[in-house]
């Protein structure tokens, strides 16, 4: 489904990816690992179009869409959960849940609506709040529905579990496991090793702009240096 | 009764800079550009204005020729010489936009002279006035009132109801993550440049109907006292942007009519000097932090 194929992307002369290439395919939950820095962020935000590669392709569905801006890239069935969530703070949950909806017919807006409500009951009960009054796992909640109202093929979260409080976080990837098995397929970031191998299929570590290791998911749990890089021991 | 004619004049002349106030506000929500160019864009809808009326043209087609006139242009500037920069430092974008300024003002001097010329403003809206509970009120301040206050109701519906008003406010809350919606941040700026604009082009009908003159340099004061506006009712807020008018047209006829017609400009710029020094968030502006 996505085809990532030996990108580099700079920061001005920093030389931020080197040369990563990875693969999703249809129906898997495949998860990116790295300590803060390692460039996991860069890269989805690479694939979503919002910064350029220098060299290299991504490939979605059969089509590539590198240097397609990335209000384009939504439409093709691509969506991202940004880190640090990024709701728009000064607007209404519901008119959160409209802007994740922006690239669709108006006419089919209100069953998405009530289905991310249906996922999310506390949406609902806010459903008339500024997103700024709203708890850090709330928010979470709304950029990742807000995600889901393009109706994605490809859902990439990045670092859904920042800043939450435990039991929010096996909410968080509760509700992952979820929308995996309703069909979605998952692309997950996260510093939280542990909880994103614990529910991934496959696994890629990330090291200072490349990817050093990937293997099934289950293995890297059990890979003695990414437990004592990653999983504390 | 006098000073309900006071009360009348100030509103007339607040809601031109209201309108004006408007474009600054929303312009820079979006983009952080203090929009120097904005007064002379309503100076271009004037002379549109003028040339359209002097051709015969009948004022149903004047008007709304004017303001298209000034959304095209507010567009053609912002493609020309602010979409290249939109990765630029602020200070580029400023410069750019005061250089725009100079340009359309020299432009205009070019091709129309240095010298003011009269506007036809009884040809737009008839001299006279209407008889509502005792008081006169003319028809240019009556006909500028209400304008005005549709235009503005219009913009709150445009901003908080329709689905381009919210791509604005994304926008102007997280570039990046409006991009991730799938909504188009060039167009949704163009888009605002050119409802800015409208007003302003609406602003300079009404400006010259009570001010009946147009000049090159008409734009540059009227921009200034609508930022100074715009900065009194704190900056990229659009309720604040309309009060600060009010208060700014307000104020402008207090003085001239306490007999200080001659410090009416120094005291509208030292109300800006004291809200920078006080709260420079002005009445409805937020606090923001520097992005980084």
């Amino acid at each position: 489904m996505l085809k990532v194929n030996d990108i580099n992307v700079y920061y001005g002369s920093i030389h931020a990816i080197k040369g990563v290439s990875f693969e999703v395919e249809k129906g898997e939950i495949v998860t990116l690992i790295g300590a803060n820095g390692a460039g996991k962020s860069t890269i989805l935000n690479t694939v979503s179009g919002l910064l350029p590669a220098k060299s290299g392709t991504v490939s979605f569905m059969g089509k590539t869409i590198n240097g397609i801006a990335a209000h384009k890239v939504v439409g093709m069935g691509l969506a991202q959960v940004p880190e640090g969530r990024r709701v728009f703070l000064n607007m209404t949950v519901q008119e959160n849940l409209e802007m994740g909806a922006y690239t669709r017919k108006s006419a089919e807006i209100d069953d998405s609506i009530a289905d991310v409500y249906e996922r999310f009951p506390r949406l609902k009960e806010r459903r008339k709040q500024v997103a700024g009054t709203l708890s850090g796992g709330e928010q979470q909640m709304l950029a990742m529905g807000r995600a889901l109202m393009s109706k994605p093929e490809l859902l990439m979260l990045d670092e859904p579990s920042m800043g939450l409080a435990p039991i929010l976080v096996e909410q968080i990837f509760d509700i992952i496991k979820e929308l995996n098995k309703a069909g979605t397929t998952i692309l997950l970031v996260e510093q939280n090793a542990q909880m994103a191998l614990s529910i991934a299929d496959r696994g890629y570590v990330l090291e200072t702009g490349k990817i050093v290791t990937s293997a099934k998911a289950s293995d890297l749990l059990n890979d003695d240096s990414v437990k004592k890089a990653y999983l504390g021991g | 009764m006098l000073f309900f004619s006071q009360l009348i004049n100030g509103l007339q002349l607040g809601s031109i800079y209201a309108l004006v106030a408007l474009g600054y506000s929303m312009v820079y929500g979006i983009i952080l550009l203090l929009n120097f160019a904005h007064g002379d864009i309503i100076m271009v809808g004037g002379y549109i204005a003028l040339l359209a009326i002097t051709a015969g043209l009948p004022t149903y087609i004047a008007v709304p020729l004017s303001i298209i006139g000034c959304i095209l242009l507010a567009c053609i500037i912002d493609k020309v010489a602010y979409s290249p920069l939109r990765k630029a430092p602020r200070i580029s974008l400023l410069i750019t936009a005061i250089g725009v300024s100079l340009l359309l003002q020299n432009l205009a001097q070019l091709i129309f002279s240095a010298k003011s010329q009269p506007f036809p403003s009884s040809v737009v809206i008839p001299k006279g006035s209407v008889n509502i509970g005792g008081f006169a009120i003319s028809y240019t301040a009556l006909v500028t009132l209400v304008v005005a206050v549709v235009s503005m109701l219009l913009l709150t519906w445009l901003v908080q109801k329709s689905k381009m008003g919210k791509a604005m406010r994304a926008v102007s809350e997280d570039m990046g993550a409006a991009q991730l919606m799938g909504i188009s941040v060039n167009s949704t700026i163009s888009f605002t440049f050119a409802v800015g604009s409208a007003l302003a082009g609406i602003g300079a009908i009404l400006y010259c109907c009570r001010y009946p003159q147009v000049s090159p340099t008409m734009g540059s004061l009227l921009g200034l006292k609508a930022f100074v506006a715009a900065v009194l009712g704190g900056i990229g807020s659009i309720p604040g942007a309309m009060l600060g008018g009010f208060a700014i047209g307000l104020c402008e006829v207090l003085v001239t009519s306490l007999g200080g017609s001659a410090w009416t400009d120094a005291v509208v710029f030292a109300i800006l000097i004291v809200v920078l020094l006080i709260k420079p968030t002005g009445f409805m502006g937020k606090a923001m932090s520097e992005k980084v």
